[in-house]
């Protein structure tokens, strides 16, 4: 019903389309154009990357020798915080909207996305946003230094004259994500081309619907438990201070209730780009398509009722912990059932280990292990021990870091033949990937042994038997941090030049994508396609 | 195999890394066993998930191992054309439903015993400040202040550091073995978490709440434990240790009387009529935490008792912040050298004043430090790092602002 909508507006708008891009600078301010929006998406998350990146090696520098070497504590702090929240807000959410705006309206069919003036402004709000945030660093009195979790009083009563800018950027990013979210479900529900029912869409486009829905659900949350903030620190309020009738502890629920699904958020449309590549490569369809969809619903419902889980150690009482307990180990049978499902889809496929296969089946095995330690987690007794140390460090970046960045990075590779018609370097690429793979492991791996032997996180120094371990971890982050440096500059080398991509790309892809041609033309359907 | 190989030579790495170390570096690969009841139910359960994943991780890793060697293109392995069955879907979403309740049952078994804080037969107030842990023995009346005694130099990599670097203080927490410990925990000013990995326990310390937990060490395990704040709370976060001496029961007894009769002592009102009590509070013999009473400390003392002593205090506790050469870490802990308030005479009060009520960052003192403490303190910095003020503060002053703070409350 919806479809014969949107086949006439379509023929409508095209009317008064230009052909091409405009030139010059101004293109990229004004553009409506959500390939442009997208490759800008995708850019700015890679430079909030290096710039994240880059202070993670800070921290990495410090913690190389036990004492205090490079930087004092009190940056120290500044470095984690800026760290988490640039790689969360700045890195991995953009880097995902930029792969919704530019595959999910070539994936179902779409002339464009349903809204393209909303869809620069979403982008053009984060540049802003983050200068903010980075400007904090060279205000006096410190930038924020309270932890990417930002747990009050520490940020409110305590924290430094620039939190208020970080509430304020905060706010901002919330926005731009809100607005994104908006645009990708009116995308999906209004714009699909004739015929593609919804369980027709690809799984990314799914996983993307069901992501959006989480955003819409949460970023008011956050939105809302910063404004708390700000009207303790400047209002007289006391929703956080317990000397006022307000409740510290409030302040983590509320952050919490926004930050599990937060991380799901990070990590669905990531099972989504897996879901797209392990076809591919296995030249086998998707084992398990309908419970692929239904697994990921279920992921993000239950996200809304596991978020005390961040909080065991706080004393909630004796019921709490045991309902936060059970729910968190029932997200295991929904994330179980989508790596049995890729295992099934492996099996007995004919593999090819091209670049976006090595990270896809790097992250399956390393999302998984990730997973495993999230299991350990949720066992209430033993996350006490857990809670708080490396080994949180370990599970949480095991997750993020070969989890969600390393299908980005198998997205990139994936679909950069498609983006610039060249064909990247297949050596080169699986340099890179062999680089990150080794590197990613000798960094996190060992945190894992750092924090079951007690090594607190977040601390500027730490006690001699904890020496040996940090020095490798050390190493292994430097080489990390290196290696994406040389993915700069393979994607730079695809985009000036290389071997011709067909419209197909590779051998086996399905997809509407894979019939426009490479480089798609910049509307991209202008008439949409019938999907029988 | 392209995915497994890395993994397994990290893994020797890492192994091969503990075996060449250091003698000082005291390896561990997995969580401790501990001390107490606790530590070792948690350790049980820990070991049991870490099987069950290791078992579960096994037969994934091992599949996809097998289809990534097997099936392969080159291997001229053709793509099978399955792509769903409800039947699998159905068993593997029952099976590690029931292995998840297989995990549970225990879980919740020792959830039930660590939330029972009943029939404790000791009882000890854990108040977190910035940065350090004050310790109230309940029923006792024993409290003192322990904090981090790991000198800056080892910090700033000019000494060799001891083997407890970081994980030492000056007052250590000291409890009976054998017996059912309850710990209510709280904070001053932001929330820490006490952590001692031994005992299997780490609780919150939330200010204007408490929290409860208990421990109970193994009778035949008297000992050090060691731990740290666990939740970020400010720039000191890392600095923030725990020490615990676990003593048999005749021995606590016995150190509880001792703490008793230096407690009495102390609050002994001083006669008037004896000489020389000034020999007694030699520097460097005071004992900060017992020393705290409220009684007024009428002599006079001499310049050099008072810096000496004050070098010590000020050492011990505000160098912390604003550093051995008084130069703080602006703009937090902000420097004393040429401060206004620690220079000019007319913010002498202002300066006594900050120490007893605290200030912004800076937790109050005036609890645990006695007059003869703060003026010590307080003459020090005046005399101290080119402070050449001459101004000498005796008790008398700080019992004078004493005095004037609580009429104004």
């Amino acid at each position: 019903m919806d479809v014969s909508n949107t086949v006439t507006s379509h023929d409508h708008a095209h009317d008064h389309h230009d052909h091409g891009p405009a030139k010059g600078l101004m293109r990229w301010v004004y553009t409506t154009n959500h390939k442009d929006i997208g490759s800008m998406y995708l850019w700015f998350s890679f430079a909030m990357f290096l710039f994240a990146g880059s202070l993670a090696m800070i921290i990495r520098a410090e913690l190389f020798r036990p004492g205090e070497q490079l930087v004092n504590p009190e940056f120290f702090n500044q470095m984690t915080t800026l760290h988490g929240l640039i790689m969360v807000f700045g890195a991995v959410m953009p880097a995902f909207v930029g792969l919704a705006n530019w595959m999910i309206p070539i994936m179902i069919g779409a002339p464009d996305m349903a809204l393209p003036r909303l869809n620069n402004w979403s982008f053009w709000i984060l540049p802003v946003a983050f200068s903010i945030l980075i400007s904090t660093l060279f205000m006096k009195g410190s930038a924020p230094n309270f932890g990417w979790t930002f747990y009050a009083p520490l940020s409110t009563t305590y924290g430094p004259p620039s939190t208020d800018f970080f509430i304020f950027a905060v706010h901002m990013m919330g926005i731009s994500s809100i607005l994104g979210a908006i645009n990708v479900i009116a995308t999906i529900l209004n714009m699909r081309a004739p015929g593609m029912t919804l369980m027709k869409m690809p799984i990314f486009v799914w996983t993307w619907l069901i992501t959006a829905f989480l955003l819409i659900a949460v970023m008011p949350v956050l939105a809302g438990c910063v404004t708390m903030m700000l009207t303790d620190r400047h209002f007289g309020t006391s929703f956080f201070n317990a000397a006022g009738g307000g409740d510290p502890v409030m302040f983590q629920h509320v952050f919490w209730f926004f930050g599990h699904p937060e991380v799901y958020i990070m990590i669905l449309p990531a099972f989504g780009i897996i879901s797209q590549i392990l076809p591919t490569f296995t030249r086998k369809q998707l084992f398990g398509y309908a419970s692929m969809v239904y697994a990921t619903c279920s992921i993000a419902l239950l996200s809304f009722v596991v978020w005390a889980h961040h909080m065991f150690t706080t004393g909630m009482p004796l019921a709490g912990e045991l309902f936060f307990m059970y729910t968190t180990m029932l997200i295991a049978v929904p994330t179980g059932v989508k790596v049995f499902n890729w295992v099934a889809t492996m099996w007995q496929g004919a593999i090819t280990f091209e670049t976006p296969m090595l990270f896809t089946l790097a992250f399956i095995f390393l999302f998984t292990f990730g997973g495993f330690s999230g299991l350990m987690l949720a066992i209430t007794p033993a996350d006490f021990q857990y809670q708080d140390t490396y080994f949180v460090v370990a599970h949480f970046h095991y997750v993020l870091v070969p989890g969600a960045v390393f299908s980005i990075m198998a997205a990139a590779y994936y679909w950069l033949p498609k983006w610039t018609g060249h064909y990247y370097s297949e050596t080169l690429g699986k340099t890179h990937f062999w680089l990150s793979f080794i590197s990613i492991n000798v960094t996190f791996f060992p945190m894992h042994f750092l924090g079951l032997a007690g090594m607190p996180r977040r601390v500027p120094d730490y006690a001699l038997q904890f020496a040996d371990f940090n020095q490798i971890v050390s190493v292994g982050g430097f080489v990390f941090g290196l290696s994406q440096i040389f993915f700069l500059y393979i994607v730079i080398k695809t985009i000036r030049g290389g071997k011709k991509a067909t419209n197909l790309v590779w051998e086996n892809a399905e997809g509407l994508e894979w019939t426009l041609s490479s480089p798609p033309p910049y509307h991209s359907f202008t008439t949409p396609p019938v999907i029988k | 195999m392209p995915s497994v190989g890395p993994v397994f030579s990290r893994l020797i790495l890492a192994l091969s890394a503990c075996f060449c170390s250091n003698a000082w570096a005291d390896y561990t690969l997995n969580m401790t066993r501990g001390s107490s009841s606790t530590s070792q139910d948690i350790y049980h359960l820990h070991m049991l998930i870490l099987w069950i994943c290791v078992a579960i991780g096994v037969l994934v890793y091992g599949l996809m191992i097998y289809a990534i060697i097997r099936h392969r293109k080159s291997n001229g392995h053709k793509p099978a054309a399955f792509h769903e069955s409800t039947t699998v879907e159905i068993i593997w979403t029952i099976i590690p439903f029931v292995i998840l309740v297989v995990m549970a049952v225990p879980a919740t078994r020792v959830l039930i015993d660590m939330d029972d804080t009943s029939k404790a037969e000791v009882t000890i107030l854990i108040t977190g400040h910035r940065w350090h842990w004050q310790y109230d023995y309940i029923d006792e009346g024993i409290n003192f202040l322990s904090m981090s005694s790991t000198p800056e130099e080892e910090i700033n990599n000019l000494a060799p550091k001891n083997p407890h670097y970081l994980l030492e203080v000056d007052k250590p927490l000291v409890v009976p073995v054998g017996k059912k410990i309850r710990f209510i925990m709280t904070a001053k000013d932001v929330i820490h978490s006490w952590w001692v990995p031994a005992l299997g326990v780490k609780k919150d310390a939330i200010p204007g709440f408490t929290n409860e937990v208990w421990t109970l060490i193994d009778a035949d395990k008297p000992g050090t434990y060691r731990g740290q704040c666990a939740e970020l709370c400010g720039v000191k976060h890392g600095y923030m240790p725990i020490v615990v001496e676990a003593k048999s029961v005749e021995e606590y007894q016995a150190w509880i009387a001792e703490q008793k009769a230096a407690k009495a002592k102390a609050a002994e009102p001083p006669k008037p009529a004896t000489p020389a009590p000034a020999t007694d509070v030699k520097a460097g013999e005071a004992k900060p935490a017992e020393a705290a009473t409220p009684v007024v400390d009428a002599k006079t003392y001499s310049k050099e008792e008072l810096m000496s002593h004050g070098e010590n205090e000020y050492n011990g506790i505000c160098a912390m912040c604003h550093k051995a050469s008084g130069e703080g870490m602006p703009p937090t802990f902000p420097s004393l050298v040429g401060s206004k308030i620690v220079t000019e005479q007319q913010h002498i009060t202002e300066q006594i004043r900050q120490i007893i009520q605290g200030k912004n960052a800076m937790p109050p003192f005036g609890n645990q430090k006695s007059d003869f403490d703060i003026a010590a303190i307080v003459t020090y910095e005046r005399n101290s790092w080119g402070n050449n003020t001459g101004d000498i503060i005796q008790p008398s002053d700080v019992a004078k602002v004493r005095e004037s703070l609580k009429k104004k409350s």
